[in-house]
């Protein structure tokens, strides 16, 4: 067995009278590929904005490394090692395809803000071993050649990909994709399943994915959460969730009963 | 540091050019126009490179510049070849003063997301104002007089003028205020400034500390403004409550917002047009007999507003056009 690298004790969101999330409780192993799915509003988004520190829990914990991060603000989550893309994009759009990605290297930058006023050698050191760095993380997406076009300027598909790059300069333990799939076709989506088993082989990544695209959750998740109303209903290897009423039944509405 | 060096060698070598062949009033214009230059970088650096839109700039400028008059007072100048330290000590003071205010200001309001900055630094500019107006020790709403300023000196069988002195201490700061923004820009600081003005959520996703992003742009942009404060109380020798109206903020937006938000040449280019573009259409007046000015301004204004909606160079600075340029004919 491998140790928790997240664990979610119970955790409860409500906003006013809507209890969006309830009590859930899940955990996800180091070097895992967990899938959570569930029908539109089931709350999927909102476990992912507790997770990462940008809503707070009306109750419950969240333990990410062994220590707790619900008090925690979303950039320190974020140094700690875990890191998210977004539903709807949010590049740095008037940046340029580099700059997104040099944006992520907080964990590389020890020079100050005076250094880099008065230019010293620290600043010119780390600021080149930086864009040599990300310049290498475009390479492997192939994306090296657009690295100054502005981000605006890439097909939905690569902006996609880029925000995952993006995600990868942060030096994550913990991705956590919000419907990277979302919009994309078939090619494009064949393409996204390869690029995620690629980056979690070579950064041995623990993956959570968000996503309505059942090939792709099917294809590539060890296991699966299946969320509705904000409750847990099921969780297992897909052929458990593929064969199992409850989760049917929460798709595609219950038998009726004459 | 070679580089910014030169170019101040070389803008202090241009002053004494102008030294020779201006007269008083078009020497004065051109010490606002280095005033408006620092106000409007660093309103640039907060509106246009972070994205946090401050109405108050002219608050932080009175800070520094009754800041700076204050001290004068105290430690006293010596009107000697030294003078220019005095100033630039008076200056970092002022701008210091500003900065601390920026501080205040900035650190309950920029936890916010939002326009809460604007209503808060317009309601402080005025505070500021309505302070200054009842405090007797600094004179009120009769303003400041006699606040010691730049003096003729002689250096050998040289003269150095009034002009020269209060010019190279201008441009010195045109000089760093520009510098130390071009830089902060192009480090890994001034890239958090970039992504909290494209997006927020996802810059603290990425493990940029937002709020203190934030409050260090304002920090800094307060503190050059304050400067800006400091060269206007001693080149003019007179402060009065009322220069610091929120007229002298919204200048400060218009230069910004002409000149392109996110560009440094822009901001440049804007404080130079509309300090003089008034200045230039005074004539005009004494011809037509009517107050034409203010209309052909704000005409000017929407004209180029229209045909350039993103300001006379966008997020661009000038090199960057010139690279272009050269690539093309080439």
């Amino acid at each position: 067995m491998s140790a928790k690298l997240l664990e979610a004790k119970s955790i409860t969101m409500q906003f006013g009278g809507l209890k969006a999330v309830d009590s859930l409780s899940f955990h996800i192993n180091q070097g895992e590929l967990v899938g959570l799915i569930g029908p539109n509003g089931a709350g999927k988004t909102t476990v992912f904005n507790m997770l990462t520190s940008v809503y707070k829990p009306t109750s419950g914990e969240v333990i990410f490394l062994s220590e707790p991060t619900v008090s925690l603000k979303p950039y320190q989550v974020a140094r700690k090692g875990m890191t998210r893309t977004f539903q709807n994009i949010r590049l740095f759009k008037d940046l340029t395809v580099l700059e997104n990605v040099l944006i992520g290297g907080t964990k590389d930058i020890s020079y100050g803000f005076f250094s880099s006023i008065l230019q010293t050698s620290k600043y010119f050191q780390q600021e080149k071993a930086l864009k040599e760095k990300a310049i290498e993380l475009l390479a492997i997406f192939g994306l090296e050649k657009k690295a100054h076009a502005p981000a605006s300027a890439l097909p939905y598909g690569e902006q996609r990909k880029l925000e995952i790059i993006r995600a990868l300069a942060t030096q994550p333990k913990l991705i956590c994709l919000d419907e990277p799939a979302a919009g994309m076709n078939h090619q494009e989506t064949h393409q996204l399943m390869e690029t995620i088993a690629k980056i979690r082989k070579d950064f041995r990544l623990t993956v959570l994915l968000i996503e309505h695209d059942m090939k792709l959750v099917m294809g590539i998740c060890e296991r699966i959460i299946v969320l509705d109303h904000g409750v847990k209903i099921e969780e297992g290897s897909p052929q458990v969730i593929q064969s199992s009423p409850k989760v049917i039944e929460a798709y595609l509405g219950a038998e009726d009963i004459h | 540091m070679k580089k910014p060096l030169l170019a101040l060698i070389g803008l202090i070598f241009v002053g004494f050019l102008i030294d020779l062949s201006f007269d008083a009033f078009i020497q004065l214009t051109l010490i606002y126009v280095l005033i408006n230059m620092i106000l409007a970088m660093s309103l640039n650096l907060v509106s246009g490179f972070t994205g946090q839109f401050s109405l108050g700039h002219a608050g932080f400028m009175a800070a520094g510049a009754y800041a700076s008059a204050f001290l004068s007072t105290i430690f006293p100048m010596n009107p000697g070849p030294m003078q220019f330290v005095y100033f630039l000590f008076y200056a970092i003071a002022g701008g210091a003063v500003a900065g601390l205010a920026g501080y205040l200001v900035g650190l309950p309001t920029l936890r916010l997301r939002g326009d809460y900055l604007a209503i808060v630094t317009l309601g402080f500019g005025e505070i500021i104002r309505v302070i200054l107006l009842n405090t007797k020790t600094v004179g009120g709403a009769r303003g400041m007089y006699g606040i010691t300023g730049p003096t003729d000196f002689t250096l050998g069988s040289w003269t150095i003028s009034k002009f020269l002195i209060g010019y190279a201490h201008a441009i010195f700061w045109v000089v760093a205020c520009f510098v130390v923004i071009w830089r902060i820009i192009r480090s890994h600081h001034g890239r958090a400034f970039l992504s909290v003005r494209e997006d927020e959520i996802a810059a603290e996703a990425m493990g940029i500390h937002t709020t203190q992003t934030k409050v260090r742009a304002f920090v800094l942009s307060s503190f050059f403004a304050g400067v800006a404060g400091s060269i206007f109380a001693h080149y003019a020798n007179y402060l009065n409550p009322a220069s610091f109206s929120f007229n002298r903020s919204v200048d400060a937006v218009i230069m910004v917002v002409l000149g392109g938000m996110g560009s440094l040449s822009g901001s440049l280019m804007a404080a130079t047009i509309i300090t003089i573009l008034p200045e230039a259409l005074r004539p005009l007046q004494e011809i037509t007999g009517v107050d034409l000015r203010m209309v052909i301004y704000s005409l000017a204004l929407i004209l180029l507003m229209i045909l350039r909606p993103k300001g006379l160079m966008g997020t661009k600075e000038v090199n960057e056009f010139w690279r272009k340029y050269v690539r093309k004919t080439s």
